[in-house]
């Protein structure tokens, strides 16, 4: 009897404190709120409204019917057409669209010959969900003639061809993004937890009191951070060329000034945890809480234009999205930071965004 | 720097939510002396100190400390002054000597002077033995020194200590005390919280601080003879039974055991108030002698509090 007292008192007294742990309640009701409505959204392997491109060698009437019959399909939006093949590839090495097609000036006849593809469909293979996507699109039926009935389903009108990860390996496509996700994680739990840390064992009353201001604190915290970043991307480039044969096509220069100005966005979210968390549990929890999103959300997982509207506009404040654009980019595609200039503009407005909110916050803290 | 106050304080007031922690608070802390503040904990000590630094913003009045108004900017100030947390903040994993050197560096002290300045701390405040020693393994006596050391590192004209002794043996508070007036000789204010009575009477000048408000200042000799109460002692054989008799005698404000002994506080307007006290004991036949006696700190502050509260009763 006395035991299940004591045990009553127990659940009593935890349940009072939880419910004085605002943080903590709003994380038990959250996080499965999140993850129910991040995964219902997010996982979406019925991907629409990829962005497409045409060259139209042909221009014929029926080449524009096949077009129009894609466009039905609403798996891809022709957004834009190309005047040569090698401006899609252009088109594709940008970001600009994920879909290239390519329609040969002997479209018509080609239909008709049941040995040839009619036409071909230029993919960025560096995201694996659209790959599968456009091999679906290549059994889309396409019956303009009575002639065609001499074609069988084992050649297909359209042929696929993927860019940049023709082999199809799962490692070349992951391990851009997982650069994003690992620094995102630890680069935002180091600096919060490092703070907060601070202000647990009265660190930080002893240094208010002194002459260094709240922003030479900050920044002499971030920097070391920093560093640390950039030689965790070290490692996980070198992993991933050593164990998986990961490619840099673009320039490793080019990379590590995207690092560089990434990592400042995630130090600079750490710091803003760092001034709402009042101790190293919530700081960690925050920084789990703002990682969820940034796998489901950011691309690195779900294609991101497969994603309904809010998905997408949730996934373009976080920084990883943008990283993930620039690490596949300058990675697979070739592609130069000026290339995804926006993308770098992007990290960099949320870095200032997040560093004056924090230090903002800050000296209000103090009270 | 001509003002004869380190510190003036006028109606300084911090609210927190409901709670008013500091009331109305005036104070005139003179250059060069020990100032403390006394009082029970929650009496507002600690945040009238982080007021007067700049750390918690006043919700009412204002102080003048050196020569920068508070509130206000207190870049200026932070360099002048020297803060001693209640709780220890320094870096538990760094040692001493590394303590110290990131206080130098971040109070800018130049290069070629950090070096003997340190040796000279580490020296003064007898922590030699532990200079490579981590922080957090020191015992509360060398971790006390060590934030001492690190509060005066730069020559501050004002140090401000949050109940530095809370933690410490009473041999390491007398060397401790040796070292501030040492320091006030050389002309360094000092303001000090504690609720030590012993310490409370080694200031120069005291404030007895009690809910938020100030219930009494001045030296320690002012103090003792402005208690306007009659401080008489009562040794019984049954304590117990003294206590019930002399409760009920009319005048008396107070009652407190100490060991044997009973004290009890009058109003000094009570005529004969020894001869009051054996009449109600010898009524109830209890063998006990009575005497008048000097009072201590600790009476005027059970006088002052007690007149206060009844006041508001």
């Amino acid at each position: 009897m006395k035991g299940l007292s004591r045990l009553l008192a127990i659940i009593r007294k935890e349940i009072r404190q939880l419910r004085r742990d605002r943080l903590t309640g709003g994380m038990i009701v959250g996080l499965p709120l999140l993850q129910l409505l991040l995964f219902g959204y997010a996982i979406n392997t019925d991907v629409r409204h990829l962005d497409t491109a045409v060259f139209d060698g042909a221009n014929s009437s029926l080449s524009r019917e096949f077009v129009a019959r894609l466009r039905q399909t609403q798996v891809v939006d022709v957004t834009r057409t190309a005047g040569s093949a090698e401006q899609l590839e252009t088109m594709l090495r940008t970001g600009d669209i994920s879909i290239g097609l390519v329609i040969p000036r002997d479209f018509d006849r080609r239909l008709v010959d049941a040995d040839r593809h009619a036409a071909q469909l230029l993919v960025d293979g560096s995201d694996p969900t659209i790959l599968g996507v456009a091999n679906q699109l290549v059994f889309m039926p396409f019956d303009p003639s009575p002639a065609s009935a001499a074609r069988d389903a084992a050649r297909p009108v359209i042929a696929v061809r993927p860019f940049y990860n023709p082999e199809r390996r799962t490692p070349v496509n992951i391990v851009p993004g997982l650069i994003g996700i690992i620094l995102m994680m630890t680069m935002t739990l180091f600096t919060s937890v490092a703070i907060v840390r601070e202000r647990e064992r009265g660190n930080l009353e002893l240094l208010i009191n002194t002459p260094v201001t709240s922003l030479e604190l900050m920044i002499g915290k971030i920097v070391p951070y920093i560093l640390i970043g950039l030689i965790q991307l070290a490692i996980v480039l070198l992993a991933g060329r050593l164990l998986f044969d990961v490619p840099v096509r673009g320039s490793v220069l080019h990379l590590y000034l995207a690092a560089s100005v990434f990592i400042a966005a995630n130090l600079a979210l750490g710091l803003l945890i760092s001034t709402a968390a009042r101790t190293q549990f919530q700081a960690m929890q925050m920084t789990v809480f703002m990682l969820l999103p940034s796998i489901l959300l950011s691309g690195f997982m779900f294609p991101f234009d497969g994603m309904p509207m809010l998905a997408r506009a949730l996934g373009e404040i976080l920084p990883t999205t943008h990283f993930i654009r620039l690490t596949r980019g300058i990675m697979l595609r070739e592609a130069s930071i000026l290339d995804l200039i926006n993308e770098v503009y992007a990290l960099a407005a949320f870095a200032i965004a997040a560093m004056t909110l924090a230090a903002l916050r800050f000296s209000k803290r103090l009270d | 720097m001509n003002h004869a106050n380190a510190i003036e304080a006028r109606g300084l007031t911090k609210r927190f939510g409901a709670l008013e922690a500091v009331s109305q608070l005036d104070l005139d802390v003179p250059r060069g002396r020990i100032y403390g503040f006394l009082g029970p904990n929650g009496s507002g000590k600690s945040t009238t100190l982080r007021m007067l630094c700049g750390l918690l913003t006043p919700s009412n009045g204002s102080a003048r400390v050196l020569d920068t108004t508070v509130p206000g900017d207190t870049r200026e100030l932070k360099p002048r002054i020297g803060y001693m947390t209640q709780k220890f903040s320094l870096f538990s994993d760094m040692t001493a000597e590394e303590n110290l050197r990131f206080i130098s560096e971040i109070y800018s002290v130049p290069s070629a002077e950090r070096k003997p300045r340190i040796e000279e701390l580490l020296e003064r405040y007898d922590l030699g033995a532990q200079r490579a020693q981590l922080a957090g393994t020191m015992s509360g006596g060398q971790k006390q020194r060590l934030a001492l050391a690190c509060a005066v590192l730069h020559d501050p004209e004002l140090l401000l200590l949050d109940e530095p002794t809370s933690a410490v043996d009473p041999q390491s508070r007398r060397d401790f005390w040796a070292n501030l007036f040492r320091l006030a000789d050389a002309g360094t204010t000092i303001l000090v919280s504690t609720h030590y009575m012993d310490e409370a009477e080694r200031c120069h000048r005291l404030a007895i601080l009690d809910h938020g408000r100030k219930a009494a200042d001045g030296t320690p000799k002012e103090l003792l003879s402005g208690i306007a109460m009659h401080v008489v002692e009562i040794e019984a054989s049954d304590t117990a039974a003294a206590q019930a008799a002399i409760e009920p005698v009319a005048g008396v404000v107070s009652l407190t055991q100490l060991g044997v002994r009973l004290r009890a506080l009058m109003p000094s307007t009570v005529s004969e108030p020894a001869q009051q006290i054996r009449a109600a004991l010898a009524e109830r036949g209890i063998e006990a002698s009575v005497n008048t006696v000097p009072p201590s700190l600790e009476d005027v502050f059970v006088a002052v509090t007690t007149r206060r509260n009844g006041a508001a009763s």
